[in-house]
């Protein structure tokens, strides 16, 4: 650094001028931090953007030509009886493995608090293999089993002479699989950071376990419950994997049907059921959102976004 | 049942501690149940199949040989298609996602809820209908049609190639690879970057020698959260590779349930498995290099 000629102020001496560049880097480096933030955002919802604006599109040909806006396309598919069994096979298939994974899935977090050492690490390797397990691994496995058991030439069709095949009663186990996990996972964090203090509470004045659960544990334990549920639904309503390889007839769901349109070409009408899918999952999601946002004790954040970045560590 | 009234009648704490492990056992089993019946035989099952043969009628026949592993290790390429996408997937990942966390544990101030739900949101949304939106977005009518009319090169392709693949698995699996990071990063003490300011490191060398370290069990967890499921993707290379990127999915998906050769698929669920515990167990082994406690967390 050469001397300065004339004198100038202490900030534009030669530590002062290492700074602004430092400063100048750091505006360049904040900006593309936000751009950066702002882009990503912006790929991840245009998808979503797209699908819903195509399905308002009134064309009769192309896809992706616009024509219009119109609901025809609404009209036809909702009119659609394959689309409306298809949905409600969906909508079965999702509130049940919701219902029996929240339950098994709470039992199990609250079960686990008590067990024993030897029988809580093996347990919880499960639970992890369960979760981390690519879907494909778990579809193709659960097949073979179901195959091997109920299927055609399985050992309970051989033994009992009757065949249960496969349908609700294959898809609904298997999907249940990962989110009784899911549920496990979420609420067993929601109960190691729960404050002791009522529940001894509530012994000191002889509060009964079953009346201390009911009234203290129960409903701080409520928004991972109902963030379980939840997801839970959203998981196996929208589930296409699992559910093409354990499906049986008649239990064609939404995501297998437009697997199939999209395979054999895609409609206008592939636009309105898909829009439809994603209004259903969209409306569930931000529901639980709501429901959950409030409910959070102590300084985490409890609704079901919170909950699943907590799990990410 | 209180301490107190237990310490009356000493018979009533033996009584009591069985009714308490059978209700504790009772609250597991479902969920015990759910894991031996629907993840342990299954996986065990696929397994025994692998050594077996397939009958004329595509069923399974007992057997004990190494031709599936043989045919499957002779025809590695949806293998080395999968490692590929899966290895710079990840690395995609982790580009686009590390100032995505760090602007999000760092900047975001009080909209940070508001960014991770939205974070969420598509994460748990349709993954066939956001994958298939794609499709629309990069096909004819939209960017390879874009592309192909500015440069005049009409072969130009997006979909059908594994670029094309490889988008489509960034943005499905981005998500699983900020939240790690986003926890790590907003834990991270602040002091920290302050002081190293204050002793004159330049921003870069802030990053490296202390952001960086601070990331990184978070930036690991990332990794093998999206790692692992890319491996085994099959709706992706399906959809957006039009099948032509072979990868092991659709090698899987083929001999379940189109040429109903189990045996040889199995063998193939088998390899995939062994990639997974091969990778996990390089994490916990990492994760704990150095440490007394074994504290492992996968999620």
């Amino acid at each position: 650094m050469t001397a300065p000629a004339i004198p100038i102020p202490a900030s534009r001496t030669a530590g002062g001028r290492a700074r602004a560049r430092m400063d100048r880097y750091g505006t360049l480096v904040e900006a593309w931090l936000r751009g950066h933030t702002l882009l990503v955002y912006l790929f991840l919802y245009l998808p979503i953007v797209v699908v819903v604006v195509f399905s308002f599109n009134g064309t009769a040909r192309r896809v992706t030509q616009w024509d219009g806006f119109s609901l025809r396309w609404y009209e036809y598919v909702l009119g659609n009886k394959e689309v409306q069994r298809d949905l409600l096979n969906s909508l079965i298939v999702g509130v049940s493995t919701a219902i029996i994974s929240t339950i098994i899935g709470t039992m199990a977090a609250l079960g686990l608090q008590r067990a024993p050492k030897w029988f809580r690490l093996p347990f919880d390797a499960l639970t992890y293999v369960s979760v981390i397990v690519p879907e494909l691994v778990i579809a193709l496995a659960t097949l073979v089993f179901f195959a091997s058991t109920i299927g055609r030439d399985g050992i309970v069709t051989a033994v009992t002479g009757r065949e249960f095949g496969f349908g609700f009663h294959t898809i609904v186990p298997a999907l249940s699989l990962f989110n009784i996990s899911l549920v496990l996972l979420l609420v067993r964090a929601r109960l190691s950071g729960m404050d002791r203090t009522h529940v001894e509470a509530s012994f000191d004045l002889y509060g009964t376990p079953w009346r201390t659960f009911w009234q203290i544990t129960f409903p701080q334990l409520l928004p991972a419950i109902v963030a379980g549920f939840l997801l839970s639904f959203t998981f196996a309503f929208d589930d296409y994997l699992i559910t093409t390889f354990v499906n049986g007839p008649g239990t064609t769901t939404m995501p297998l049907y437009v697997f199939g349109q999209i395979k054999r070409g895609v409609t206008p009408a592939t636009n309105a059921v898909a829009a439809i899918m994603l209004l259903i999952t969209l409306s569930v999601l931000l529901a639980g959102q709501l429901l959950t946002r409030r409910r959070g004790g102590g300084g985490r954040d409890a609704s079901v976004a919170g909950m699943i970045a907590e799990q990410g560590a | 049942m209180t301490s107190q009234a237990a310490a009356d009648r000493p018979n009533a704490v033996t009584t009591g501690r069985w009714r308490s492990r059978f209700f504790t056992g009772a609250l597991i089993a479902p969920a015990a149940l759910w894991y031996v019946v629907l993840l342990v035989s299954p996986i065990v099952l696929v397994i025994v199949f692998s050594f077996g043969t397939r009958n004329r009628t595509g069923g399974y026949t007992p057997g004990f040989t190494f031709d599936n592993y043989a045919a499957a290790i002779k025809s590695p390429d949806p293998f080395l298609t999968s490692l590929f996408l899966s290895t710079f997937g990840t690395i995609l990942c982790l580009l686009v996602g590390l100032p995505l966390a760090y602007f999000i544990a760092t900047r975001a101030r009080k909209r940070k809820a508001l960014l991770i739900v939205l974070l969420v949101i598509p994460f748990w949304t349709s993954f066939l209908i956001r994958t298939y939106a794609w499709l629309l977005i990069l096909g004819q009518d939209g960017v390879a049609g874009f592309v192909q009319d500015l440069t005049g090169n009409t072969s130009f392709r997006i979909l059908g190639t594994e670029p094309g693949v490889l988008l489509g698995l960034v943005y499905g699996y981005l998500p699983l690879m900020v939240f790690p990071l986003y926890v790590t990063l907003e834990r991270m003490d602040r002091a920290l970057v302050e002081a190293s300011k204050d002793l004159g490191a330049p921003r870069w060398s802030t990053f490296r020698q202390v952001t960086l370290p601070i990331a990184l069990p978070g930036l690991i967890t990332g990794s093998i959260l999206v790692f692992i499921p890319m491996m085994g993707e099959y709706v992706i290379p399906q959809l957006l590779g039009f099948g032509q990127v072979y990868t092991i999915g659709n090698a899987l998906y083929l001999r379940f349930l189109e040429a109903r050769n189990w045996p040889s698929g199995a063998a193939m669920g088998v390899g995939l498995i062994l990639i997974m515990l091969v990778v996990v167990t390089v994490y916990v082994w990492f994760t704990n290099r150095g440490r007394t406690v074994r504290d492992v967390s996968v999620v």
